[in-house]
C-alpha cells in the first residue's frame, strides 16, 4: 500500500530520547465515560497519552483515578502541571507527577490568564530551567512566540509544544506562520498543543512540518469521540504525509493542466 | 491524654490516631500506597519510607494520583 511506502520514508518521531511511531499525542480529559476515552484513544493510534495529577478523593477513591482504565504497558504516560499558575506550583506537580514512577517526562503548563490560558512566559522559562536541572524531560507548552521558544529550548527543554489556539477553544491553526517559523529555527522538536478542533485543522498544522500535535478536547467534546480520533489519525498522517510530498507553489493565475497544442481550429 | 490527633488531608481536617505512620494512614483510607504519591508537609516521602514516617499534630498531607486531563 502506498500509505506504507509514505510511513517509512518518514523518521520515527523522537523526543527525549524516547521514540514513537504515532505523531498524535492524547489527552484523557473530559470524557463522558472511561470506556469512550478507551476507545478513542485506541482510534487515534497515539502512544503518548497526558494525565493530571489531582488530590485522591478520600471518599470514592476506587472511580477517581485514570490509571484504573488505562493499560500503562501499552501508554507512555506524560503527566501534565496543568492548573498551575506560578513557576513554584508547577515544580511541585512536576515533582510528584515522577514519583508516581512512570517517567521524568513533564508536560509543563505554567498558565497566566484564567480566561485564555494562556502562558506566562517567565514563569514557564523559570520552571522550565529548575526541572530541566532535577533532570526532568521538559515539554513546554507555550504561545507562538519564537523569542521564548528559542529560550524555552536554550533552557534545555526536549520539546517546544507552541499552541495552535487557546486550550479547549476549538479555533484551529490560528498563526501558521508563527509556528512554521518556530519550526524552522528549533532544534529540538516541536508539537503543537491545543486548539485544533476537527480534522482539517490537525492536517493544516502538519503540513507546516511539525513534528507533531497533542490535543484532548477535539476528540473528547466530539460528537462521537472514537469516530472523531480516527479522523485525527488520518490528517495527521495525510498532513505529515503532505508536508514531506512537497506542495506545489501557490500561483495568483491559473496555468492549464492539458497541452495548449492540439486544439481544433 | 488523648490518643488522636488532628491533621490536614487534602484540605480536610481529619482525626487519626496518635503514632500512625504515613502508611498505616494510607491503609485507614484504605488506599494502595503503590497508587497514590503521598506529600507530607510539603516534603515528597517515597514509597519504601512511608512505613518510616509518623504523623504529627497539625501535618498537612497530601495524596495525589494521576486523572483525566490534557
Amino acid at each position: 500500500m502506498s500509505t506504507a511506502v509514505e510511513a517509512l520514508r518518514d523518521t520515527p518521531f523522537t523526543v527525549g530520547g524516547r521514540t514513537f511511531q504515532s505523531r498524535l499525542m492524547v489527552g484523557t480529559g473530559k470524557y463522558q465515560d472511561n470506556e469512550t476515552m478507551v476507545h478513542a484513544i485506541e482510534a487515534s493510534g497515539a502512544e503518548i497519552v497526558t494525565v493530571a495529577v489531582r488530590r485522591v478523593d478520600l471518599d470514592r477513591t476506587k472511580e477517581s483515578g485514570v490509571l484504573h482504565h488505562l493499560d500503562t504497558r501499552k501508554y507512555f504516560l506524560l503527566a501534565n502541571t496543568a492548573g498551575c499558575y506560578t513557576a513554584q506550583d508547577a515544580v511541585r506537580y512536576a515533582r510528584l507527577a515522577r514519583e508516581a514512577g512512570f517517567n521524568d517526562f513533564i508536560k509543563l503548563e505554567v498558565i497566566g490568564d484564567q480566561e485564555t490560558l494562556l502562558p506566562d512566559v517567565q514563569g514557564l522559562l523559570d520552571a522550565a530551567r529548575t526541572l530541566v536541572r532535577e533532570g526532568f524531560k521538559v515539554l513546554a507548552y507555550t504561545n507562538e512566540d519564537l523569542v521564548t521558544a528559542l529560550r524555552l529550548e536554550e533552557a534545555g527543554c526536549a520539546a517546544v509544544m507552541p499552541l495552535a489556539s487557546p486550550i479547549g477553544s476549538g479555533l484551529g491553526l490560528l498563526n501558521p506562520y508563527g509556528v512554521r517559523t518556530i519550526k524552522r529555527r528549533l532544534k529540538v522538536p516541536v508539537v503543537v498543543d491545543a486548539g485544533v478542533g476537527t480534522a482539517s485543522d490537525a492536517c493544516l498544522t502538519m503540513e507546516q512540518g511539525v513534528d507533531g500535535i497533542l490535543m484532548n478536547t477535539a476528540l473528547a467534546a466530539a460528537r462521537d469521540p472514537v469516530a472523531m480520533a480516527h479522523a485525527m489519525r488520518l490528517a495527521v498522517e495525510a498532513g505529515r504525509g503532505a508536508y514531506l510530498a512537497g506542495r506545489m507553489p501557490r500561483r495568483e493565475v491559473a496555468v492549464p493542466s492539458s497541452p495548449l497544442e492540439g486544439l481544433l481550429d | 491524654m488523648t490518643d488522636t490527633i488532628d491533621v490536614t488531608i487534602n484540605g480536610e481536617s481529619r482525626v487519626v490516631a496518635a503514632g500512625a505512620t504515613l502508611l498505616e494512614l494510607l491503609a485507614s483510607l484504605e488506599l494502595d500506597p503503590r497508587a497514590v504519591v503521598v506529600e507530607h508537609n510539603r516534603v515528597i516521602v517515597r514509597r519504601p519510607n512511608l512505613s518510616g514516617v509518623t504523623v504529627a499534630d497539625g501535618d498537612a498531607i497530601e495524596l495525589v494520583h494521576f486523572v483525566g486531563g490534557g
